[in-house]
């Protein structure tokens, strides 16, 4: 069966998956983020808990040639501990929202993640050598007498077990009066945004003691609010550049270069409203829920609702292109509002090459756009199909009368089994699906 | 909450007027049916969002996001049915299943919201598409949210209150934080002052009513915008407005004190508000009870509304 991602003949297969089989999920051990690292050699996840898991990929052993190296734990560690505003008598949930990864510049990794209202700088190192024979301390560790040292020696570097460790070097707080949703790493890589729902700030990774302001879009009187800030993200090459999305499926490109404040857009990128399909939840489902440059810069895609698009980062009056999520569910929309599904926001992503485009559905269905070849494939992330390299078969859902056999009908989908986050490796076909409290790992087929 | 009773009666009244007549012919009778099915379905998408907008307080901040979606859903359907006319002939239609009610639960919304009205805001005609309260007035700065939407209400109400700006005011854990009960502790006695002191009109304010109440509710909105604030204490001109809150602390960093301070800071709640401005002058305590007992039923009823 044709795949996408990768020509006619791709296929998507199971490799890995992670987390608990109970159906009782703890809400802590929902996972809220997903995020490979710039090599793709490492994968970190971040849960309703405030913990985060990396998992490191093991280099591919010469005695199984056909399988692709598999994701293992690396390091596990609390990132952010639930709160207490005291002044608000609120608590501050410690609920991961975002991690994205720094760019390595030396042995070991850095990783920000952020929670509602603080973001934290963590580095993760290994060790897995010691050092043995020091001349002024003792094996363990006492000073040795000054007047009893001989002789000379060189320690030497002794090999032990691999030792990974997390340390927050960096907090930054009190920055966000709002619900942080956004964290993007500049191109320059010594400068970051944070976004929440009103206002938009720019930090140097090194000072935590000052942000600078760059948007700020809450009005004087509160009672005015109408159009909250969803997403935002740095453009992959231009350190200037940055777009943030609103909940009235507008985004705006500001350049920093143009003023200290970037109320002011220099780009706005809006799609006129189909007058027909006008609803009372129009607005509500044109609300973009993640926005997400390619690897290029010169596209950047948006999700809403019911569609993903894609712009031409050049022409602001409209996609390039559209893909339909689930329009099935656009004569569900009052239901859905009820139980408030309509409010799930789902992430997307791009492929490495930027030729395909990946997002998620409810009953673990994901969905993926080949940009080239138009075609789109509907995946699930179960485990039913969790044999080791087993082909994963396309799914569909049944909108008319007639549901043909295998397909799935609008009614029998499990709305709370959600798959909001996902990820691409930047190089390979390697996706990881996070489906509640379960992270999916899947790869093409390997001939 | 809209008692499902006078939506029927509504739609009811509505259609009684086509299938009375002889010479009605059959396309218009379905064409009318459709609209009134169209205007139910309307009617609880409203209901359906306002209840949702009340149901935002929770132990976590609520999503701001979610909240400025359902309200600029319930700003658009209010919009359009002040458009078609519906607006007007709800709000009359519920005026009057107001004025022969007692103090049951979900009248007490209008209670209060009828309390605060003063003469000027009866001169209103038309009401107002959202956002009707015009809050030039409110003064904006205060350290509890809570408190600044009472303080809003109370300074508006003490001053002039401007002719365009009907003010309402809007308990702020109405009816869905069960928590607030055992919290109660006796309220602040400035707060007794302050509204005793003013004129409770205890008849029907007609129209106002149920706008205000639905006003009000999207204050619900504004206030869980607003909950987000944290604004520096500013002097207020209102010299009750300082009393009323003279014992407010900002700078509560101590633990204990927080948690056992907080309970006792006069926020407002539904049940200071509406001991303090009942027109038959009841004794606090025995409206209060009357009131919470009615409180708790409503929060049942909206349990099942919704379903959980």
């Amino acid at each position: 069966m044709a795949g996408v991602g990768g020509g006619n003949d791709f296929q998507w297969c199971f490799s890995q998956v992670k987390g608990a089989i109970d159906e009782d999920v703890a809400e802590a051990d929902i996972i809220s983020t997903v995020e490979f690292n710039y090599s793709g050699e490492l994968l970190a996840t971040g849960d309703k808990g405030g913990r985060v898991v990396i998992f490191q990929r093991e280099q591919e052993s010469k005695n199984r040639p056909h399988s692709r190296g598999e994701y293992n734990v690396y390091s596990t560690f609390q990132s952010h501990e639930p709160e207490f505003d005291y002044l608000k008598s609120l608590e501050i949930e410690e609920k991961i929202n975002k991690i994205r990864w720094l760019p390595q510049q030396n042995a070991a990794h850095s990783l920000l993640s952020t929670n509602d209202k603080t973001i934290k700088l963590w580095k993760i190192s290994q060790r897995d050598k010691r050092a043995e024979g020091y001349n002024l301390k003792d094996e363990d560790g006492r000073l040795r007498d000054p007047f009893r040292i001989t002789s000379l020696r060189v320690p030497v570097l002794l090999p032990m077990d691999r030792m990974v460790e997390a340390s927050p070097r960096r907090i930054f707080a009190n920055a966000h009066t709002y619900h942080i949703n956004s964290i993007s790493v500049n191109s320059d890589h010594e400068t970051y945004l944070s976004a929440d729902d009103l206002r938009v700030n720019l930090w140097h990774l090194e000072i935590t003691d000052r942000s600078f302001n760059i948007v700020d879009i809450k009005p004087a009187n509160m009672e005015e609010l109408t159009e909250v800030i969803t997403a935002a993200e740095c453009h992959p090459h231009q350190c200037n550049v940055f777009v943030y999305s609103s909940s009235k499926g507008t985004i705006r490109l500001c350049d920093m270069r143009a003023a200290a404040l970037c109320d002011r857009q220099s780009k706005f990128f809006e799609e006129p409203e189909d007058p027909s399909s006008r609803s009372f939840f129009s607005e509500i489902i044109s609300s973009i829920s993640d926005v997400k440059f390619s690897h290029s810069g010169r596209y950047m895609m948006t999700r809403d609702y019911l569609s993903v698009k894609v712009w031409d980062l050049n022409m602001e009056n409209r996609p390039v292109e559209t893909y339909q999520v689930h329009e099935y569910l656009r004569s569900k929309l009052c239901s859905l509002y009820e139980n408030d599904c309509i409010f799930d926001k789902f992430e997307c992503c791009w492929n490495g090459a930027d030729s395909a485009i990946m997002t998620g559905s409810y009953n673990n269905f994901f969905r993926m756009f080949d940009r080239n070849t138009r075609r789109d494939i509907t995946l699930e992330a179960s485990r039913e199909n969790s044999k080791p390299r087993a082909i994963l078969k396309a799914r569909k859902v049944s909108t008319g009368g007639k549901r043909k056999k295998d397909e799935i009908s609008v009614d029998s989908l499990d709305f709370n089994k959600k798959i909001l986050h996902t990820a691409w490796h930047p190089k390979e076909n390697v996706i990881a699906v996070a489906a509640t409290n379960n992270l999916y790992i899947f790869q093409d087929k390997i001939n | 909450m809209f008692p499902k009773g006078t939506k029927r009666k509504f739609s009811d009244s509505r259609e009684e007027p086509v299938a009375g007549g002889e010479d009605v012919n059959q396309s218009s009778l379905a064409a009318v049916r459709m609209l009134s099915s169209y205007s139910l379905q309307r009617q609880s998408l409203l209901d359906m969002s306002l209840i949702k907008l009340q149901l935002c307080h929770m132990l976590v901040e609520p999503n701001l996001c979610r909240s400025v979606l359902i309200a600029n859903t319930v700003r658009q359907i209010q919009e359009e049915m002040t458009q078609d006319g519906t607006w007007q002939i709800m709000t009359q239609a519920l005026s009057a299943a107001n004025a022969a009610a007692q103090c049951s639960a979900d009248r007490l919304v209008a209670t209060e919201v009828l309390c605060r009205q003063t003469e000027a805001a009866q001169g209103e005609q038309v009401p107002k598409p959202f956002p009707v309260v015009g809050s030039e007035g409110c003064p904006a700065e205060e350290v509890l949210e809570e408190e600044e939407a009472a303080a809003a209400e109370v300074g508006m109400t003490m001053s002039t209150v401007s002719p365009q700006a009907p003010t309402s005011y809007l308990p702020g854990t109405f009816g869905m934080d069960p928590c607030w009960e055992e919290e109660e502790t006796g309220e602040d006695d400035d707060d007794d002052e302050e509204e005793d002191s003013e004129e409770c009109g205890s008849g029907s304010e007609g129209e106002e009513r149920e706008r205000d109440s639905l006003v009000e509710d999207t204050r619900t909105a504004e206030q869980v915008f607003g909950t987000f604030e944290i604004k520096n204490p500013a002097p207020s001109p209102d010299p009750a407005l300082e009393e009323l809150f003279s014992d407010v602390d900002a700078s509560y960093y101590d633990l204990d004190t927080v948690l056992t301070g907080m309970q006792s800071v006069p926020k407002m709640g539904p049940y200071d508000l509406l001991e303090s401005l009942s027109s038959h002058g009841p004794s606090p305590l025995s409206s209060s009870t009357s009131c919470r007992s009615d409180l708790n039923e409503l929060d049942h009823i909206m349990e099942i509304i919704v379903g959980s």
